[in-house]
């Protein structure tokens, strides 16, 4: 237990009753530049993220995540390896009632349940939106993390680390009982870069969609871009149709829409959260806009 | 370094380093091993909390929140117990200058830090200058809140000293109030300004 937000109120409520916690508060808690790029320690509370001069000056859409987690409290607290690691908010998982399929019962009750806040993409079984504000610039400046364990130390490509349910139900990534992140390592950005999320609330809340790219510039062309969607799937979500609509062009509102719905073709909304696709287009148009530095209408 | 001669803290402290990284785990997983400290509980463990300037010492379990333990043990109850989830700021203390929500944090976990709540704020009669301003400017209502709404307003202005509306309004968006005194809380915060002593 680092922060201890998202396990103490696991336990509060009945879903996880572990025998033995450990500490892991002396966990790295440095921000440092590294080969161009930068190393976060996963002990670093997110309020020092958020409030970083290295990580606002070059990581814009991490910054922008940080600084909208949860409260003030919880980035008081909170840490950046809780904040990947935490546990999915869907209400069925978080309800000691409910035996869901992601606690090894036999079904997802957000399928005939409440859904409005849960995935439009992914076939389930399991309908979870991943909860990782921070992941989702991650994945999108190519970000790495590193993992300790039994063997040694490796860094897994953060694109990579998150299952889907229907290959990890009962977790959420690749990481091992015995294994533990000790860092988040970002290279270099693109030129430009931004994020931005849609709030139901302002405050104490997670995003009801995010979005954040990463473009890689050849003077006002873009060259290559990365973008990835927060809070629509049980994985960040990352569009490579609207990267191709990126790529080659200079960015105008048009072409932002356009990429916003390549980014949503695919979506599969579920009884009650089709709204979530247009609020979800919204947060990659301006994600898209704000990093080219365009004002939107 | 020899692996026999590192406390577990020692690990943990330097777990950034890869090539010991593989002794952090094994620490774990020995769980109990001779080297470092011993694992505590499951029954009740000696604690020691400065809170208010005072040292307190008490024997409570190791899952007792910090919260928990200043109301239930230390008869300290300006902090209020409303959701106990993080997720409305009744019971928000200053922290070295942070605020925290002391439901969501253990009292084993707390040890060692100067711990304010809202009971050290007032000097005999005089109320803090916060806390004069929420009672100027109709700050609260039922009141359950403002504990925490007081505390975060000071953590601000010990931080800030003139915060702009926006500054205040995120500052303190950590905190609910269910009356709808708000805007008399903002208000408060931004009298107060400038008048704050630590």
């Amino acid at each position: 237990m680092a922060g201890g937000m998202d396990l103490l109120g696991l336990m509060k409520d009945y879903i996880v009753s572990p025998d033995r916690i450990v500490s892991i508060k002396g966990l790295d808690q440095t921000i440092a530049g590294a080969d161009s790029g930068i190393r976060i320690g996963a002990a670093t509370k997110i309020a020092d993220l958020a409030d970083n001069v290295l990580v606002r000056k070059m990581y814009p859409a991490l910054a922008t995540a940080a600084e909208s987690v949860g409260t003030p409290q919880i980035r008081n607290m909170g840490t950046v390896g809780g904040n990947i690691m935490q546990r999915p908010r869907c209400w069925y998982f978080r309800n000691e009632e409910f035996n869901c399929l992601k606690k090894g019962g036999s079904r997802c009750f957000a399928v005939e349940g409440e859904n409005q806040f849960h995935a439009i993409f992914g076939d389930g079984p399991c309908h979870i939106v991943h909860p990782s504000s921070l992941a989702v610039p991650v994945i999108a400046y190519g970000g790495k993390f590193r993992v300790a364990g039994p063997n040694g130390s490796r860094d897994i490509d953060a694109g990579e680390f998150f299952q889907m349910p229907n290959t990890n139900l009962y977790g959420e990534s690749v990481l091992q009982p015995n294994e533990i992140v000790t860092h988040v390592i970002l290279p270099a950005p693109g030129q430009r870069s931004a994020g931005y999320e849609v709030r139901f609330k302002q405050s104490h809340d997670w995003p009801l969609a995010a979005a954040s790219v990463n473009l890689v510039m050849s003077g006002q062309t873009v060259k290559s871009a990365r973008l990835v969607m927060g809070a629509v799937a049980p994985v960040p979500w990352r569009s490579q149709a609207a990267e191709r609509v990126l790529a080659g062009k200079t960015i105008t509102e048009a072409i932002a829409v356009e990429a916003a719905n390549a980014a949503l073709a695919s979506a599969k909304p579920m009884s009650g959260n089709a709204y979530k696709i247009r609020v979800a287009k919204t947060a990659v148009k301006r994600a898209v806009l704000r990093a080219a530095g365009v004002a939107w209408s | 370094m020899e692996e026999k001669d590192v406390s577990r803290r020692d690990f943990f402290k330097t777990v950034g380093v890869g090539s010991i990284a593989t002794a952090v785990v094994a620490g774990v997983r020995e769980g109990e091993a001779a080297q470092g400290p011993a694992a505590i509980g499951p029954g009740d463990a000696p604690v020691t909390l400065t809170i208010n300037g005072r040292r307190h010492q008490l024997q409570v379990e190791p899952r007792v929140t910090l919260l928990d333990a200043m109301r239930t043990r230390l008869d300290i109850t300006g902090p209020k117990r409303v959701c106990d989830r993080g997720a409305c700021g009744a019971c928000t203390v200053i922290i070295e200058g942070r605020t925290y929500y002391s439901c969501s944090m253990l009292a084993v976990e707390a040890q060692g830090k100067n711990i304010r709540t809202v009971d050290g704020l007032s000097q005999g009669s005089t109320l803090h200058p916060v806390q004069q301003a929420f009672c100027d400017h109709d700050g609260l209502m039922c009141g359950f809140c403002t504990p925490g709404f007081v505390m975060a307003t000071v953590a601000l202005l010990e931080k800030t000293p003139n915060p702009t509306p926006d500054q205040a309004k995120k500052a303190l968006d950590g905190n609910l109030c269910r009356c709808g005194t708000n805007i008399g809380v903002l208000k408060a915060a931004l009298s107060a300004k400038g008048v704050a002593r630590g």
